[in-house]
């Protein structure tokens, strides 16, 4: 299972883009005047987070460096042990729904203490990646309709939010081979 | 909410910092750590061009339309309240593959055309319909493909296996997603069974 995962993982890009490349060619799609004309949003899209990133890396430094984060650690493990959520990633957690970037920031700060590639590095991704601001997209996406009664959508969004870290953890273990199947 | 949360994260800092005597490191913190907020972004455009690129011979290569045939059987089962050829389908496929593509720019205007659409279709214009609750749960959980943010942030703090978290990603945003479609149909049918009495 564990060579499984991690050999997917290192065969989708490439498939992926080979896929694209030659679908495109078939359909006719000027394949290089297309990539270079979509590549061109990258810079927009990365100078856009500037801003965004400081406030945030600022504000997480100052959490880390003065030692309330490790505080934090300490006082939500026991109460996280049983869940197999790992504290140094409960900032993260908390915040994933509220703010992408403030948890983006969370997980910059764990890459930086332990390594993208060890098991909180890997947790800290995968929670980054496999959910989204689940309270930015409520209120944008209900506010450009004007529904103010949101009825049970918040409940599912947080509910399903709080799975995915489960989830994440379960994925990450698999992919370390503490789970066997 | 993002104001307070910034606050607390600063405030938290400062008072502890005032304890522990860890002041210096702080004040060193905060320039680090706007300096490491600019080259992180910076450092970003490599993989993010890359994928736009992609993307975009994707998007021309006609994915989107490809894509939303393959959902379209998926969508009738989530979305039974939406007529078929309903213009409210097609966005809301749209929309799904989309998100499925981790194509977020053209993810969110495409959701909220699917918004729009849905209103039309919704009695009561300032609560939330059945669908709407649907593709809210839908897109909050996605399933992601290629999580380039993340895998652009791994690259630059030298990961040996950027894209390591593909798998993890993919298996996490799955059960997540499914997760997230169940509990819409549980609430929907406690909310409906409290209208039915009320």
């Amino acid at each position: 299972m564990q060579a499984v995962l991690s050999s997917a993982s290192e065969w989708i890009l490439p498939l992926l883009i080979g896929t694209i490349l030659v679908s495109g060619y078939i359909r006719k799609v000027p394949i290089y005047e297309a990539f270079v004309e979509g590549a061109k949003g990258g810079f927009g899209t990365s100078i856009r987070l500037i801003p965004h990133l400081i406030a945030m890396v600022v504000a997480v430094s100052v959490f880390r460096t003065s030692g309330a984060m490790d505080l934090l650690v300490k006082l939500l493990t026991p109460a996280l042990r049983w869940l197999h959520i790992p504290a140094e990633v409960a900032p993260m957690g908390l915040l994933r729904p509220i703010s992408g970037q403030g948890s983006l920031a969370f997980m910059i700060d764990i890459f930086q203490k332990h390594g993208p590639d060890s098991w909180l590095g890997m947790l800290a991704s995968t929670m980054q990646a496999s959910s989204d601001t689940t309270l930015y997209i409520l209120t944008v996406y209900f506010g450009s309709v004007g529904i103010t009664r949101f009825r049970y959508a918040l409940k599912v969004g947080l509910l399903s939010d709080f799975v995915s870290v489960l989830a994440s953890v379960f994925a990450v273990s698999l992919l370390s081979g503490m789970i066997h199947f | 909410m993002i104001d307070l949360i910034w606050l607390i994260l600063f405030l938290a800092g400062i008072v502890t910092a005032m304890f522990t005597g860890n002041m210096s490191h702080v004040a060193n913190g905060i320039l680090k750590g706007a300096e490491s907020g600019v080259e992180l972004s910076i450092g970003l455009v490599s993989v993010i061009a890359l994928w736009l690129g992609l993307m975009n011979i994707a998007e021309r290569a006609g994915a989107i339309a490809w894509l939303s045939r393959l959902l379209r059987p998926v969508a009738r089962y989530l979305f039974p309240s939406v007529p078929e050829d309903h213009p409210a389908m097609g966005a809301i496929l749209a929309n799904m593959s989309a998100n499925l593509l981790g194509i977020g720019n053209a993810a969110t205007p495409l959701g909220l055309k699917a918004m729009k659409e849905l209103q039309t279709l919704n009695p009561d214009k300032d609560t939330a319909s059945d669908a709407m609750c649907t593709l809210l749960a839908v897109n909050t959980a996605s399933i992601t493909l290629i999580p380039t943010t993340v895998i652009a942030f791994r690259m630059q703090y030298h990961s040996a296996h950027p894209t390591a978290v593909v798998g993890t990603t993919l298996i996490a945003s799955a059960i997540g997603t499914m997760v997230a479609i169940v509990l819409d149909r549980m609430y929907r049918s406690i909310d409906a069974r409290r209208r039915r009495h009320a």
